[in-house]
This record gives structure tokens, sequence and C-alpha cells, in this order.
């Protein structure tokens, strides 16, 4: 059996395709927990998890994106611990990486 | 916000409040300004890519995976294949193989609700949800209302926002030169500091750290994520001494 061409509906079905495989990464992570057992090695493994998950996204970036980056970073966290607010850090992150950029950095 | 929500009748468990959700509307409005200024990125990648803006607003409302969806505008065609749209899906799964992990870092707190409930919630379930959430548990949270209500106003300004980016087009065309790029980054790494539990925590963070930049010279695309956030969970998991 040959499927027909995907033809005009093409782009609405690779949107579907997306749509379905990001639901089914949504669901998975809690659909596979719910049938590990939650052993005291599993329970230390998921504490470190949302730390391990932040520092593994943001550190490779970093060194994508330039020192510049990793500037803007720092001064995000710097504002987050003198002022534990998420928009301030957003601002002055943006701000910093914007200034660096337009002076060629 | 360390008190519980005023009215909770018959809440041992599983609380889903009313004042949860508007708790959950407050914790992300600080997110919404980077969240309008990716969904508006995207919107005018979009419209240069030549998607109609049916086809963007589907994305935004269906996909709803803002880093997916900008990666998919790298390998946008006017034409498609079954093979183009099967490869166009594993890109997806493997950028958003981090809501995996994710989601499986809040099952112990999931767990407790209904499976329907959280086959739903889960739909709107993103990088800022996770990290609202974990915050919020964290600080000895437990009300999913919370979660809810966050994704729920996400989503709305996430598509709005898109619409908006569309019609702008142009406008936005060099999101570099505005910092945009550094979005998701830069809340990523505001999140180290309400995550910080002293110097023995650290241990898998480093090990995550550098197995995803090792990872990220070796290996396309983004499996860095996962590699690096496993290689920090197994660390966390047989380290004998942590407390």
């Amino acid at each position: 059996m040959t499927l027909p061409d995907p033809g005009t509906w093409g782009a609405i079905l690779a949107i579907a395709a997306m749509a379905v495989a990001t639901y089914l990464c949504r669901i998975a992570g809690v659909g596979l927990m719910s049938v590990i057992p939650l052993t005291p090695h599993v329970r230390r493994g998921l504490a470190a998890l949302p730390g391990s998950i932040v520092v593994a996204t943001v550190l490779p970036l970093i060194e994508r994106l330039g020192w510049a980056a990793a500037v803007a970073l720092l001064v995000a966290i710097g504002t987050m611990i003198l002022r534990r607010s998420e928009l301030l850090a957003l601002l002055t992150g943006m701000a910093a990486i914007s200034a660096l950029r337009a002076f060629g950095f | 916000m360390s008190t519980e929500p005023p009215f909770s009748p018959n809440v041992s468990e599983a609380p889903i409040t009313g004042a949860g959700l508007v708790l959950g509307l407050r914790k992300v409005s600080v997110l919404i300004p980077g969240i309008v200024v990716f969904a508006v990125a995207f919107g005018a990648a979009a419209s240069a890519k030549g998607l109609s803006f049916l086809e963007t607003m589907l994305m935004s409302a269906f996909v709803y995976a803002g880093v997916a969806q900008l990666v998919a505008m790298e390998l946008w065609r006017p034409e498609w294949t079954w093979g183009a749209i099967a490869g166009l899906a594993v890109v997806t799964a493997t950028v958003n193989a981090r809501m995996v992990l994710q989601g499986a870092s809040l099952q112990p707190w999931f767990a407790k609700y209904p499976k329907a409930l959280n086959a739903f919630h889960l739909f709107f379930f993103t990088d800022a949800n996770w990290l609202i959430g974990t915050r919020y548990r964290a600080e000895g949270g437990r009300d999913l209302g919370v979660l809810v209500g966050a994704g729920l106003v996400l989503w709305v300004v996430w598509a709005i926002a898109t619409g908006g980016g569309y019609m702008l087009g142009a406008l936005v065309s060099d999101p570099r030169r505005y910092g945009i790029d550094l979005v998701m980054p830069i809340f990523f790494a505001a999140m180290i500091v309400p995550l910080w539990r002293g110097r023995r925590g650290m241990v898998p963070w480093v090990v995550a750290g550098l197995v995803a930049l090792i990872t990220a010279r070796l290996v396309d695309g983004y499996a860095f994520i996962i590699v690096g956030s496993l290689a920090g969970a197994l660390t966390g998991a047989f380290r004998d001494d942590a407390a």
C-alpha cells in the first residue's frame, strides 16, 4: 500500500505531526515515572534532575552563543540573587546583551 | 506565598483551587514579557518563511513549543513529502525531549491527580510552566491550580503574540540584535538561584554541565540537554553521601 502524496495538505500534516510528537514528549515523562517505583535512588535522582536540566540546557548554549551571552546570563543571575525577580533578570540580561552586541562584541 | 490557599474544602492530598489558578496567573505574569518577545519572533519568522496566517496560528496553538517551532522554521519547505513530515516530527521530538525529563521530575506531584486532568494540563506544559511548577514545589506548594492557571494564560498570550509577530513581520527580522535568542537561556539561568541548595547539591549539576558541554561538541542538535540532565540525575541518584 502506498500513501497518497501529502499534496496541498502537506503543511497542515507537518504541523499535526509536530503537535503529536510534542504532546507525546509532554506526557511521556509522567507516564514513565508512574510505572517506575519511587525507590530512594530514583527519588534522589529526581531531586537532582531540575538543576541538572537547567545547567545542561544553559552551559552549551552559552558556548554556542559566545561570551557576550555568558556576561548577559551572569548579569541576569546577579539580578536574581539581589532581587529575586525573573522579570528584572530578563530586563537586565537583555539590556546587557543588546548593549554588548551594539558595541560589536 | 507560603500560606495554603484560603478556601480549600477537603483538600488532603491533591488540591486544585481557584486561588491556585490566580496564583499561577500572578507567577506567570513576570515571564509574559519574555514569552511575548519569543512568540513575536516566531510569528515574524513564520511569515518570512511563507507560512499562511492560519498555518502559523495552528502551529502555535497545537504544537505550542517555542524552540521546536523556531527550529521547524529552519526546516520548513514549500512542498512536503511523507519523509520530510516524518523527519520534522523526529526533529521536533528531539528538541522537545527535555519535556520528558521535566515531566518526570514533577510526576510525584501529578501522580495524586486523575489521569484525565493530567492529560489535559500537560498539553499546556512548557519550559515556563516547568520553571514555575518546580520553584513553587520547592517552596512547599501543592496546588495544581498554579500550573493549570499559568499554562492557560501562557497559551493564550503565546497565540495572540504569534499573530502580532506575523503581522509585524520584518520589524523583528533580526532577533539577535535585541537579544531575543537569549530569552529562554536567561530564564533558565535565573532559575539556578531559587534551585540552589548549597554546595553539596551542586555536584550533579557540575556533572550535568560537563557532560552537556561534551555532548554538544560531539552531537548536533539538542541532544546535550537530555544526555547532560540524565548524567546529573544519575549522579544524584547514586551518590551515597547525598543528604
